[in-house]
């Protein structure tokens, strides 16, 4: 059984000029102990799958479908049974550490609050059990950084924290929001290789969501790429590198400038820009600025599947270019 | 334009050359009636130069100086140091009247592109807003055309002249922010870290305009940004900062392939590679600690509380920013000791 298996969840907010799908139809699925990336540009729909997940929606948003974790559908589950796993089972780092920090509240009272709610500690052994991960996660002097708050700490070592945090009850999943797109490239580097490391040791499973290509090769085992709120491809880091199918994965794979490649190899850009998801196109979301966009576009496409876990929602067959 | 003559025969030629340039903050640290007051070096003795249709690719991480240069060198901040030269004339010596005028040759494009636009003004206003400023007399007409020129040149539908930022995507505004920076046909166009807030495939759309009107308007281009695989497709010089000083300033071909600087190369094994195979065996990038507060920065070399290849004269002498043999500038004491090809297990 998969740990958390999506299926047909939809995101709409109601705003004054209409309805915005921000997510349309998308099922996937991680086992326990896995990587999984969701890529995809601004907008695509990343953060408000996972927030439809986790029930944290804004006021004007609504979800339908559902999300099994253990079997159990968290859409369907009333916020008390919610809580219990919230923290304990799943944890979510989110896109901006500042927000999810409180700002008026010691490290040391934040990450304490966590381990004794979850795991029945006594005070002084949650206190403990934080400083070892504030160590885990490269924060010098921790016995002295604990007792500081949040804006004494530089943005790196914030997201640290929450790294640490999110960790701090070995969850089964861990559902980690851009956690290092703001950060500079050395610390980013820091946190994917803690990442790493730390989820080889408690085998937690991972979602991470992300504009980084180069950070999925290096942390997950399987992606799902997303455009204008659809799962557009699905496969293994493998599959989705070396042998993409779909033409948008294609044309995010070349945008990505690269350090090891020669000097004067051209970046090549997809033209356009992604639609509106107030006033979404009939057919494929992609067609206006496809390469590859013919006729039979104008119809919605399929999902075709290999049978080896690929799968891409695209007329193009897989061999086709 | 006026200068156009005058321009072509300065084609190669060293048309910016800044001079040990430093800008200082006073900020004040602390409660109100125990406060401090420190001096922060934002920037501290950067030199370099740069020719007519060139460009400078500056990286460094955030807080380094970056935009703070990128103001000196425009002269939007007066500096607390050196010079500032603009085909010859030293900027901080002209009086308000004839900057404004220099102003003309000088532009700049920011890093956010909505919040760098005047919500209230149409996408005509803001491109031809430079226009009425140093030529308040010209034809509405002309300008109407100018702007719709303009539009088309950086990608952007004409008849979308009366619409509001608000109406178009991240990409888009950056594209109107180029435009505007272009409309008085500028030599120097820097631009602030003019990709960072979008997406990677609008990223590649804005560094492939960049570096065509480049080329077709020999434009000398500043390029700034946080990573140095962003710079890498449009410069042909890069610098590398760290805490407000100039760490390497290298040919492209040179500084991807065997950077000078333990900094650079740190730099470069930290940008993951986004093929699967390789990103498993990605480097460390070697670097120790976070970086050290502006407010209280190393003595002797800045970088030497993080560099893997420190010795003892690092933590006393300030290494200067000197000329080795295949031209390209380092601040480095070890730097003729160091091979740092990249690729290469360290020695
Ligand atoms: N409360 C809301 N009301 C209306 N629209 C919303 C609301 N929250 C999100 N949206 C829209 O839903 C879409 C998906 O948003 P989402 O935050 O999931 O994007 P994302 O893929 O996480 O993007 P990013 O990479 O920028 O974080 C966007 O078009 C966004 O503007
Ligand atoms: N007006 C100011 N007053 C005080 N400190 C400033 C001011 N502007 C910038 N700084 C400081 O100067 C340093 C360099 O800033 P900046 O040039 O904006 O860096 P970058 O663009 O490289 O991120 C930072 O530590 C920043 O906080
Ligand atoms: S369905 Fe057609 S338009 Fe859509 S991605 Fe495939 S080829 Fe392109
Ligand atoms: S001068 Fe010393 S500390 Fe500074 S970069 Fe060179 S080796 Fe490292
Ligand atoms: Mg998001
Ligand atoms: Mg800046």
């Amino acid at each position: 059984m998969a740990l958390l298996e999506l299926k047909d969840l939809n995101v709409a907010f109601e705003i004054p000029d209409g309805e915005v799908h921000a997510v349309t139809k998308l099922s996937f699925s991680i086992d326990a102990g896995d990587a999984l990336a969701i890529v995809g540009e601004s907008g695509s729909g990343k953060t408000q799958t996972m927030m439809a997940v986790m029930n944290l929606l804004a006021e004007n948003g609504s979800a339908s479908g559902k999300a099994l974790f253990k079997g159990e559908d968290l859409m369907q589950m009333n916020a008390a049974d919610l809580n219990k796993r919230r923290g304990k089972e799943i944890a979510m780092i989110f896109q901006d550490p500042m927000t999810s920090l409180n700002p008026y509240l010691r490290i040391e009272q934040q990450m304490i609050e966590v381990v004794m709610h979850h795991q029945g500690l006594t005070r002084a052994e949650a206190r403990a059990h934080a400083i070892e991960m504030l160590r885990a996660v490269r924060i010098p002097d921790p016995e002295r950084r604990i007792r500081q708050y949040p804006h004494e700490y530089s943005g790196g070592m914030r997201q640290r924290v929450m790294v640490a945090m999110g960790l701090l009850c070995e969850p089964d999943l861990l559902i980690a929001d851009e956690p290092t797109t703001a950060l500079d490239v050395t610390v980013q580097a820091q946190i994917s290789q803690l990442m790493t490391e730390l989820r080889a040791k408690s085998n937690t499973a991972i979602i991470l969501i992300t504009h980084d290509l180069g950070v999925v090769a290096g942390l997950c085992d399987r992606v799902l790429v997303m455009y204008a709120g659809e799962a557009v491809e699905c496969g293994t880091v493998e599959q989705i590198f070396y042998q993409p199918k779909h033409p948008y994965t294609k044309g995010l794979l070349k945008s990505v400038p690269r350090l090891d490649q020669p000097d004067d190899s051209g970046l090549e850009a997809i033209p356009g820009n992604p639609p509106n998801l107030l006033l979404l196109p009939e057919g494929c979301r992609f067609r206006e600025r496809c390469p590859s966009a013919h006729d039979a576009c104008r119809d919605t496409p399929p999902m075709q599947l290999d049978g080896q876990g690929h799968a891409w929602r695209c007329f193009l067959g897989p061999t086709d270019e | 334009m006026p200068g156009a003559v005058f321009w072509g025969q300065l084609m190669n030629d060293r048309v910016l050359r800044v001079q040990d340039l430093a800008v200082h903050f006073k900020v004040r640290e602390g409660l109100l009636f125990n406060s401090k007051t420190y001096t922060l070096k934002a920037v501290n003795g950067v030199s370099f130069e740069l020719n007519a249709g060139e460009t400078l690719g500056i990286v460094g991480e955030s807080g380094c100086g970056k935009s703070t240069l990128a103001r000196a060198i425009l002269g939007l901040i007066k500096p607390t140091r050196g010079r500032v030269l603009w085909l010859g004339e030293d900027l901080g010596k002209l009086d308000e009247e004839a900057l404004r005028k220099r102003r003309e040759d000088l532009q700049i494009v920011f890093q956010d592109p909505l919040a760098a636009l005047n919500p209230r003004m149409t996408v005509r206003d803001i491109i031809a807003e430079p226009l009425w400023t140093f030529y308040p007399r010209i034809a509405r007409v002309q300008v109407d055309e100018r702007v719709r020129g303009m539009m088309k040149m950086v990608g952007l539908l004409p008849n979308q002249i009366n619409r509001y930022p608000h109406e178009f995507s991240g990409g888009q505004c950056q594209r109107i922010g180029i435009a505007r920076a272009l409309v008085l046909n500028p030599k120097l166009v820097v631009c602030d870290e003019p990709v960072s807030a979008l997406d990677v495939s609008i990223q590649a759309q804005i560094i492939n305009l960049l570096k065509d009107l480049q080329k077709k308007l020999n434009l000398s281009l500043v390029f700034i940004a946080h990573d140095l695989s962003v710079v890498k497709h449009i410069s042909d010089r890069v610098m590398v900062l760290y805490l407000g000083r100039a760490m390497e300033i290298s040919s492209r071909s040179a500084l991807y392939k065997r950077p000078l600087h333990p900094y650079t190369s740190a730099l470069i094994k930290a940008v993951p590679v986004p093929d699967p195979k390789l990103a498993r065996i990605a480097s460390d990038t070697g670097l120790t600690g976070d970086m050290p507060s502006p407010l209280d920065p190393p003595l002797g070399c800045v970088f030497h509380s993080r560099c893997p290849y420190v010795v003892k004269r690092c933590e006393l002498e300030v290494p200067a920013l000197r000329r080795m043999e295949n031209g390209d500038w380092v601040a480095c004491h070890c730097a003729e000791e160091l091979d740092l090809t990249i690729g290469k297990a360290p020695t």
